[in-house]
Formats: structure tokens, C-alpha cells, sequence
């Protein structure tokens, strides 16, 4: 009560700084960043359809900017926190139906999410540009 | 582990007692809408892939398929929905002041259910014929 003002040359608790994220970790903020970038990728979504539905000419205008470099970065983010978000949500839910809590389980978990990201991003690309 | 599920209390549960009785709605529509949106993320893909380099025309007579403009209506409706329970939360547990955290969460909701009907609206003019 004292000497509240004194700084503590203890250990505190975990702290962000200083604390190593475990991998389960990074994967659950990951799927909250994915969650708000996707609605970004609704909006393109919606930009698309919106374009459509204005016309041959402002379509054409959507194409030829999700053709563009910058187009195709937002394409390339939108896929892969799609499939990002799809995987880890189905593990997600998985967890709601009280399965696989285990410490092993989840870590077998977070490597079958990160393969099927990145084999889900891939694949469609391949198909997309072949 | 986990075999029982149950984690409220029977007079809880009797009495219908929640954080402030919108939680468990709250919670059910997020995983009800995550589980119709993996057989629409799905679909969604396979639809984009296969109209990548479409032109117009070709977009047009696509979303006039019944079943396209269907499930494009369903995703469009469910992402948002989706979307706008998720932002909810990820609003509550940043914006610390109360009045800032009430507005933006009326925003985000505001922007949610206007883009999901634009894109809808849109939808539905491509189909009956731009
Ligand atoms: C397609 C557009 C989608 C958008 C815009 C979107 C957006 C979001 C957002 C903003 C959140 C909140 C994140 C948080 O609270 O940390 C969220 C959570 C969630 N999403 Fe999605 N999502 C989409 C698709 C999906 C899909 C396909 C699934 C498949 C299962 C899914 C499953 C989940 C689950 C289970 C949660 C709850 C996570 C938690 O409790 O922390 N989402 N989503």
C-alpha cells in the first residue's frame, strides 16, 4: 500500500512483449484477421455483382480492375483467408461439438489447417489460371 | 472429457437466464450460418474458377441460371449475416468506451445488412435481365 509507485522487478504475467505465442495461438488471431479481411472480400464480391447489374461498360471497368496488379493481390488475399477461415472454422466447430480438445488433437489440427490452406489457396489458383 | 455438454445450470436453463438472455442466440446464429457457409464457400469458389476471363454476356446468362443466382443470393445473405455477428464481437472486445463501441457496432451492422441487400438487389436485376 505503501510504495504503489515503485516499478516491480519481478516477473510479470505473460505478457505479449515477451511471451512466445504458442502456434495455437497464432492460428486463433488469425482466424479473427481473416474473419474482418473477409468482409473486405464481400465487398468486392458485392462490387462485382453491383457492376453487373449497371451495365456491360462499368463490368468491364470491375474486370479490367480485378485484372490489374492490384486486383490480383486482393484476389490472392481474399482466396487465402477464405480457405484459411473455411478450415479453421470447421475445426471451430468442432471444438463447439466438445471434439478434439485435446492438447495432441489440436496439434494435428493446426498442421491439417495450414496444409489445407495452402493446398485449397493452390489448387484453385491452378485451376483458375490453367 | 466433455461428456456432458451442458455447462448452464438447470434453473439457469429453467429460467431462461443468460448473460442478458441474447447470448445463446448470438452464439447459435454465428455457428449455424458458419456451418451453411461451408457448402456455400464451396460452391462460391467453383463458380468463380470457372468464370475467371468471362466476359459480360457470359456473366449475365450465368447468374440467370435459377440454382447460380440461388446460392449467390444464399452467400451473399449468410456471409453478411455472418460477417455482421463476427464484427459484433471483435467490436466488443476493442472499443472499451461504451458509447463508441454501441455506435460502431450500429455501423457495422448498418453496412452489413446494406451490402447484403445491394448485392442481392444487383443479383436479382442481373438475372431478370440487365
Ligand atoms: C465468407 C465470408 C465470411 C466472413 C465475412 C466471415 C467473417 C467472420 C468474422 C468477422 C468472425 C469473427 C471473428 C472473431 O470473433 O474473432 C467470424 C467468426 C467465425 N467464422 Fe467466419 N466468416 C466467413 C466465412 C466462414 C466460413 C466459411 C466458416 C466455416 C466454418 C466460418 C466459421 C466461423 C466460426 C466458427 C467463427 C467463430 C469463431 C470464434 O468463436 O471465435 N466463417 N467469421
Amino acid at each position: 500500500m505503501t510504495q504503489t509507485a515503485k516499478p516491480a522487478d519481478r516477473p510479470l504475467s505473460p505478457h505479449l512483449q515477451v511471451y512466445r505465442l504458442p502456434l495455437a495461438a497464432w492460428l486463433s488471431i488469425t482466424h479473427r484477421i481473416t474473419g474482418v479481411g473477409l468482409t473486405g472480400g464481400m465487398l468486392l464480391l458485392t462490387s462485382w455483382i453491383v457492376s453487373a447489374a449497371y451495365g456491360g461498360e462499368s463490368y468491364a471497368a470491375f474486370s479490367a480492375f480485378v485484372g490489374s496488379p492490384l486486383g490480383y493481390l486482393l484476389l490472392a488475399g481474399f482466396s487465402t483467408a477464405l480457405f484459411y477461415h473455411l478450415c479453421n472454422g470447421i475445426r471451430h466447430l468442432f471444438w463447439d461439438a466438445g471434439l478434439n480438445l485435446e492438447i495432441v488433437e489440436t496439434r494435428r489440427a493446426n498442421m491439417v489447417v495450414i496444409a489445407g490452406t495452402v493446398a485449397l489457396t493452390a489448387l484453385s489458383w491452378l485451376l483458375a489460371l490453367a | 472429457m466433455f461428456a456432458s455438454h451442458n455447462f448452464r445450470s438447470p434453473l439457469g436453463r429453467a429460467q431462461g437466464l443468460g448473460t442478458a438472455k441474447e447470448g445463446l442466440h448470438h452464439w447459435w446464429a454465428q455457428r449455424l450460418t458458419a456451418l451453411a457457409l461451408i457448402p456455400l464457400t464451396v460452391w462460391f469458389v467453383a463458380a468463380v474458377v470457372g468464370l475467371v476471363g468471362s466476359g459480360f454476356e457470359e456473366f449475365v446468362a450465368w447468374l440467370s441460371a435459377p440454382c447460380n443466382a440461388t446460392a449467390m443470393i444464399l452467400f451473399l445473405g449468410v456471409s453478411f449475416h455472418h460477417a455482421q455477428l463476427g464484427l459484433q464481437v471483435v467490436v466488443e472486445d476493442y472499443v472499451g468506451h461504451h458509447g463508441w463501441r454501441i455506435g460502431t457496432i450500429i455501423v457495422v451492422k448498418f453496412m452489413c445488412y446494406g451490402l447484403a441487400a445491394l448485392g442481392i438487389v444487383s443479383s436479382l436485376i442481373v438475372s431478370f435481365g440487365v
